[in-house]
């Protein structure tokens, strides 16, 4: 029997025990589906295709025998460079990253301190290994923040020796802006939108990243990675550029900037299994300990220092731990006792209650994320 | 995801070594609103329980006040994002949904269905390895069904589902699906997939979505996601040979040197040999950097830093290729191209053409012919508008490395820029490279430009006017002329009426020919630069982007952009040809500054209006620019 008519009775073979039809293995092996059926009839093929189709046979006949889809692949036939989906995200943000710093002329990476923030710093640390990313990291800090935050953030760019430009909007600190006093939407415009205005402004910066994922909230969902800022900071989700395959389009006129978001394909779960994954330093909020909170509105808010007006209150001590990280007014905690990473995924995954629960600002209506993005909210 | 009770530490860390072993696949959704599609991907989320409480109870009070489902859960109002589209009840964006399963992670890139949002579909396409085409089994194979499936085929899918949804309308009728199913199958004979599975489904009740439905006993295949965590998409990738597109040096130090990028295709280990494109440098991989240690080998997709053992030079916008199997290199190739722009193309003018990590000036030279995307037919034309498609011949300003866009995604895509406004207004598949890019070389020469000049005593230069018809343009230019050769200077003047009268006979004034006529014009005028001539261009040229095209075709500073910025009242109340008075009558369409606009010059050298200054001391002033920059030195 010639190799040809060996080839064509094992393809046969094959597709009885697969439940494939002749033509579908046919294109499987010679990518046309009626290829079989030529060489059958006397149709000729080149040595190199024949040699192909030898071996796509041999590996569906491995695919196919009894009992083979469930057993791993003997070693060897795992490629080393198979991907898993963490790898693949870590990837695209690291390709993202590399974009951004080749192509604008001065990036910056907005960082909140949150997880995401730390993620997203991690995956800068990677892509530009063994260089420092070429960037500085920016918090706009709008003296509210947990002070657990403050330290987390100040000892982390002093170990990484990493450039960091704290920026306060100093105009609202000269007129004691504050969510007690002026409630949450004006302190978050005044010390957060025009605060991050201000400072992207004032060091000219034409890229920021922003740790901001796709499935955060529906409007986010369709944002671009690259997101483009008019001169006046302003979002325009009429006019944003189509992103095709991994070809980003940088281009900008003076004035105008771009928003990064390289963890846009990211999840709430990608971003925990990750820091799992890698051992990402968190701010130890993050995890339940014993903290002084109050209860209002239903919602838990710690008292992190005397700025905090209690009408009558009595903080409590109580086992909680936070799952956004934001001005400490500002953000609910929740009853916990996961101290560790596996504890905190543990409750995620039973909880089933979206992250942004915890966020004051979100609730007013479904679609404010979208109004305030078109403000020049991150 | 599993919703299994995780009530021990050692469950979450197996949940979480399980998870971080799943694949990734990328899928579009494509079908109009009405066949149901974001409903299949609310169907989808709700289902695979990734749909938190409080979104639901969200989802709950929006379905009283839009909501098209009477009692039941709308689930489109899940995935609708922009509130401008909610209140209208159509998807108008691309929106990109995540879910995940035990065996995979999904993105699903929801895009919308009517023709005039081609444009998402395609850039949903774009990163999809898999697409479901819905259908409306009460409607079957409609045009749109037949206008999706090419733009899949075109953007390179390769896998196909055939969602045939409502067909709890059809009383689950096995005759319906399969006349859909031939009909189908029948139509996508003339396209590129490797599979097509066309499955029953009503995504409103849930039907073939998690498992079979008994609704549909003589239905054989696989429910919906079941089929999606299984099928084997990824192109072997690793079996094309290395590519990797270098999108960052990495130099910390004088001792370290990596050339940092994403594998586009195949795979790559230390002592690979390797060849840059385009210098053709050779070399062999000393070692892949990471921050967890060196790597034994990169794959496909992987983000990495190679060094080599050579110290050659490698830099943004290089391919790094396997040294066997080297990609192409061209400047002149032939690609599929979709339109995504409201402004026409013109062939002619001039592009940003950005590939993975290059951009290079490009111009369509030869719109071979349309393809209506709901027939497939080819068509002819001069432009292209939006969401059209065709097949055109491309010119560009520096050879690229490529590979077939059939044979590599990655290497054989880019995507248009308009140089004016910046935005995205192109996406290309690139098909083959036009055999004259490899057999036409350049002649060296041994006189050259500046032989030819230094024998003139002069700078050559473009003394480009452009302004209004009856501004004056010509007057000056021809006072100018004269000037410089009662200098001794050598000179020509090309003008817009003579050229029109021979080079230029055969265009007409529409927005097309007058990008062609400025080209040819540009090109004229680069050639006598090169003769070491001073020449003046005397032309309308009403658009920035051609301007611009001639400035940079030409050395930095030959071109010297001189705006007669005399205003339209004056231009017209002279009316040396009569021809305002017939553009206001009618009888001449098109006419610059009456029903077709002028670009005035942002940055022009030299700007005289000339109801301000005589020509004569217009004509003094530009020989003085001259003088001053230096260009009548030598």
């Amino acid at each position: 029997m010639s190799d040809l008519q060996t080839l064509i009775e094992r393809a046969k073979t094959a597709a009885d025990k697969s439940d494939l039809s002749i033509s579908t293995v046919s294109r499987k092996l010679f990518n046309d589906g009626k290829a079989i059926a030529r060489l059958e009839a006397g149709g000729q093929c080149t040595l190199k295709t024949l040699e192909t189709a030898q071996e796509r046979l041999a590996v569906l006949e491995r695919e196919t025998a009894p009992g083979a889809t469930e057993a791993p692949r003997p070693d060897g036939l795992i490629s080393k460079t198979q991907m898993t989906h963490l790898d693949r995200l870590e990837a695209e943000a690291m390709h993202v990253m590399r974009e951004v710093a080749a192509e604008a002329e001065k990036p910056v990476m907005l960082y909140s301190v949150g997880k995401d923030s730390a993620v997203m710093l991690h995956l800068a640390l990677k892509a530009f290994y063994p260089s420092k990313p070429p960037f500085p990291l920016m918090h706009v800090d709008t003296t509210w923040k947990f002070r657990e935050m403050i330290k987390f953030r100040d000892d982390l760019a002093k170990r990484l020796g990493l450039d960091l430009i704290v920026h306060t909007n100093q105009e609202g600190v000269a007129q004691g802006i504050g969510p007690f006093t002026h409630g949450s939407q004006l302190h978050t415009d005044i010390m957060k939108t025009q605060a991050l205005k201000q400072a992207l402004d004032l060091h000219q910066f034409d890229a920021a990243f922003g740790g901001a994922r796709r499935d955060e909230e529906k409007s986010r969902a369709k944002e671009r990675i690259f997101s483009f800022r008019s001169a006046g900071h302003r979002w325009d989700p009429k006019n944003q550029r189509p992103e095709l395959w991994n070809i980003f389009n940088t281009k900008i006129r003076p004035g105008e900037s771009i928003r990064v978001f390289p963890l846009s394909n990211w999840t709430e779960l990608d971003i925990w299994q990750y820091i799992y994954r890698e051992n990402i330093e968190i701010v130890p909020l993050y995890f339940a300990a014993k903290r002084p909170v109050v209860e209002r509105d239903g919602t838990l808010i710690m008292v992190d220092d005397d700025r905090m007006p209690l009408n009558g209150e009595t903080p409590t001590e109580r086992m909680v731990r936070f799952r956004t990280l934001g001005c400490y007014p500002l953000t609910g905690a929740v009853e916990s006792n996961a101290t560790t990473l596996p504890g905190i995924i543990q409750e995620m995954l039973i909880s089933r209650s979206s992250e942004r629960e915890g966020r004051v600002i979100d609730h007013d209506q479904s679609a404010s994320m979208e109004k305030k993005k078109q403000e020049g909210y991150f | 995801m599993s919703n299994v009770a995780l009530t021990e530490k050692d469950d979450v860390i197996e949940y979480l070594a399980a998870h971080e072993h799943k694949g990734l696949l990328r899928f579009i959704t494509c079908g109009s609103v009405d066949d149901g599609k974001s409903t299949l991907i609310g169907r989808l989320l709700y289902d695979s329980k990734l749909i938190y409480d409080d979104q639901l109870a969200a989802l709950e009070s929006d379905t009283k006040k839009h909501g098209t489902q009477g009692d039941k859960i709308d689930f489109a109002l899940l995935v609708d994002g922009l509130a401008a589209e909610r209140e209208q009840g159509i998807t108008i964006d691309v929106a990109y949904r995540f879910f995940s399963t035990e065996k995979r992670k999904f993105i699903v890139a929801d895009t919308p269905g009517h023709e005039q949002y081609t444009r998402n579909m395609a850039t949903g396409a774009s990163t999809a390895e898999l697409a479901v085409v819905m259908i409306d089994a009460r409607r079957g194979v409609l045009t749109q069904t037949r206008r999706h499936s090419y733009i899949a085929s075109l953007l390179g899918i390769r896998h196909i589902v055939v969602a045939v949804n409502k067909m709890d309308l059809v009383d689950f009728s096995e005759k319906v699906f399969r006349e859909i199913e031939a009909d189908y199958l029948e139509f996508a004979e003339q396209l590129d997939f490797e599979s097509i599975t066309v499955i029953p489904l009503s995504a409103l009740d849930g039907d073939n979505i998690l498992t079979k439905s008994r609704k549909t006993p003589w239905y054989d295949g696989a429910a919906l996601l079941p089929y999606l965590e299984t099928i084997q998409v990824r192109a072997n990738l690793s079996e094309t040979p290395f590519r990797m597109p270098v999108q960052w040096v990495n130099r910390p130090n004088l001792d370290f040197r990596g050339f940092s990028g994403t594998v586009a295709s195949g795979s790559v280990q230390p002592g690979d040999e390797i060849v840059v494109l385009p210098s053709a440098k050779r070399s062999k991989v000393s070692s892949i950097v990471s921050m967890d240690g060196d790597l034994d080998e990169a794959g496909p997709d992987m983000a990495v830093t190679l060094t080599l053992e050579d110290e050659i030079d490698v830099s943004r916008g290089d391919v790094i290729c396997a040294g066997q199997a080297p990609a192409e290199q061209t400047d002149q190739f032939a690609a599929h191209l979709l339109w995504m722009s409201e402004d026409k193309l013109y062939p002619g003018r001039q592009y940003f053409l950005k590939t993975a990590n290059r951009v290079v000036s490009a111009t369509v030279t030869e719109l071979k012919h349309k393809i209506n995307v709901n027939t497939l037919e080819h068509m002819s034309g001069k432009t292209l508008e939006l969401n059209e498609v065709a097949f055109c011949n491309f010119s560009l300003s520096a050879p690229i490395a490529f590979d077939a866009y059939k044979d590599n995604r990655r290497t054989g895509s880019f995507v248009l820029i308009d140089k004016r406004t910046n935005a995205t207004i192109g996406a290309g598949m690139i098909d083959f490279s036009l055999r004259r890019a490899q057999n036409v070389h350049w002649q060296d020469l041994d006189v050259d430009k500046s032989a030819r000049a230094g024998a003139k005593h002069q700078r050559p230069c473009v003394l480009w006017f452009t302004g209004l018809s009856g501004s004056g343009k010509s007057t000056v230019a021809n006072l100018v002329e004269k000037r410089l050769h009662d200098m001794g200077r050598h000179t020509y003047i090309l003008d817009g009426d003579n050229v029109r009268h021979g080079l230029n006979k055969d265009l007409g004034f529409t927005d097309a020919d007058r990008v062609e006529n400025i080209r040819r014009v540009a090109e004229t005028a680069k050639l006598m630069a090169d003769a070491g001539l001073i020449v003046c261009v005397s032309f309308i040229s009403p658009f920035q982007s051609e301007r611009r095209m001639a400035r940079e075709l030409l050395a930095d500073g030959e071109f010297i952009e001189v705006y007669i910025s005399t205003p339209l009242e004056v231009c017209e109340k002279r009316d040396v040809k009569g021809l305002y008075a017939k553009a206001r009558r009618g009888e001449i369409k098109n006419f610059t500054g009456i029903d077709s606009a002028y670009e005035p010059p942002q940055l022009a050298e030299v700007d005289v209006d000339t109801s301000d200054v005589p020509a004569a001391d217009a004509a003094d002033r530009i020989v003085e620019y001259l003088h001053a920059k230096g260009y009548l030195d030598g």
